[in-house]
């Protein structure tokens, strides 16, 4: 009867951020917390995409050497979703397989950002050439 | 030697009367800065330019000849800055000279030509100028924005000490590298200082915590733990739980509790310790002592 997940009177909107530095990164977590909220999505839900983003955002600074991120709304019938593009023109990722595994890494991190960010979302995909960049497209459905 | 050092020396007067009405027609802002000020600032400036373009140079405002200009225009813009003018603000008084200077040069210069060269040389140099005080009002906010990030940095990582052996360190907003260091450093120092065996960091004021944030706990935890100190973490809310989940971060060796009163509890009992409730007769006796803090019991 609420509705929950159901297409409501929302506009198409879209917004587009810079990660260039530590705190766009800041930034760019609260901005997505605030489309969330706005969105109406749960607490967890929130939260899941919020650090999806974190980790999406550090990978475009750290690994692309910097980049954008695109926040914006889709639609799937009666389904409304979040989605970001995360777009960087760094050296791109020679082996995306290896790349997508727990517990690889090539920053010193924890080697769970994709993979991690891939779970917390509805739908991930990622393209990759080495060279010239990536840019990877997140999406978690109401 | 150009006509405009000539011209501003020796209508200096005028122009700054000009000059005074030109900036009340712009917003001026009447709530910040009084006539007065106005006036002794036009003066001043004026004063300053006259004297630096004696030399000649009327484009060069970077040489040594303007060290008193722009001496002058950081201070305005440094007190402009603090007042709460905006750029734009602060950027037109230097700007609404432009049109005085221009209108003189006219009156004074007849020939088409030597005119253009001199209102381009006196172009420049106007947004020159203004271009310096929009640097140094930017510059003196940066300066806020720097000591406020100091200012939350050491503010944010109070380490508390909650029992004999027991620290608790409050985590309150965003994890980043600066601030880890910050935060392992003194809760590592604070558990040489008092001998602590179990410190409780407390996340509940974290609001994100991805995968950088997690290595920084384990970090911490790892070094705490080579100084033969225990960690629990606390305060982890049932969002982040499923986040952490989700995202595949293993937590499994390190103690984790929901509440911090949890965590308290642990820590008491690992360090032999127990909470029992008070007897009636001993909280009496214990009141009379004046260590109970509720009045009524008390009388």
């Amino acid at each position: 009867m609420t509705g929950r997940g159901l297409k409501t009177a929302m506009p198409r909107k879209s917004e587009t951020l810079p990660i260039w530095s530590a705190s766009d990164i800041v930034a760019a977590r609260q901005t997505v917390r605030q489309w969330a909220i706005d969105m109406k999505f749960t607490l967890v839900d929130q939260t899941k995409i919020v650090t999806a983003a974190s980790e999406l955002a550090r990978n475009t600074l750290q690994h692309g050497g910097g980049g954008t991120m695109q926040i914006e709304t889709d639609e799937n019938g009666p389904y409304v979703g979040l989605r970001l593009t995360f777009v960087d023109k760094g050296p791109g990722i020679p082996d995306i397989q290896a790349a997508m595994k727990d517990g690889y890494t090539t920053g010193g991190g924890m080697g769970l950002g994709l993979s991690g960010s891939k779970r917390l979302m509805s739908h991930f995909e990622i393209e990759t050439k080495v060279g010239e960049g990536t840019r990877v497209v997140v999406t978690r459905w109401k | 030697m150009s006509k405009l050092a000539e011209i501003l020396k020796r209508h200096q007067t005028d122009i700054q009367a000009d000059w005074i009405k030109e900036m009340s027609s712009v917003n001026r802002r009447k709530d910040l800065i009084t006539d007065g000020e106005v006036k002794q600032q036009t003066a001043e400036l004026l004063e300053s330019l006259v004297e630096a373009s004696k030399s000649g140079n009327v484009t060069d405002m970077h040489s040594s000849q303007y060290a008193p200009v722009r001496d002058f225009l950081s201070s305005i813009s440094t007190s402009r800055a603090k007042q709460g003018f905006t750029p734009s603000e602060t950027a037109s008084f230097v700007f609404s000279l432009k049109a005085p200077i221009s209108t003189r040069l006219r009156k004074e210069v007849k020939d088409a030509d030597e005119l253009f060269k001199e209102l381009v040389i006196s172009n420049q140099l106007i947004d020159n100028l203004g271009l310096y005080t929009t640097e140094m009002f930017i510059k003196t906010r940066e300066q806020v924005i720097l000591r406020q990030q100091e200012e939350m940095l050491e503010l944010s990582t109070p380490v508390v000490k909650l029992w004999e052996g027991v620290l608790a360190l409050p985590v309150i907003g965003t994890l980043d590298s600066a601030r880890t260091q910050v935060v392992m450093e003194s809760l590592l120092k604070t558990v040489v200082e008092t001998n602590s065996k179990i410190a409780i960091i407390d996340i509940t004021g974290v609001p994100t915590v991805d995968t950088l944030v997690a290595q920084h706990l384990l970090k911490t935890i790892t070094a705490a733990r080579l100084m033969g100190a225990e960690c629990i973490i606390s305060g982890i809310r049932p969002q982040i739980a499923q986040t952490i989940v989700h995202l595949g971060i293993n937590l499994n060796d390190i103690v984790t509790k929901s509440k911090l009163s949890d965590a308290f509890a642990l820590a008491l009992q690992k360090t032999g310790k127990k909470v029992v409730k008070a007897e009636r007769s001993q909280t009496r006796a214990a009141s009379q002592a004046g260590g109970n803090d509720d009045p009524r019991k008390a009388s």
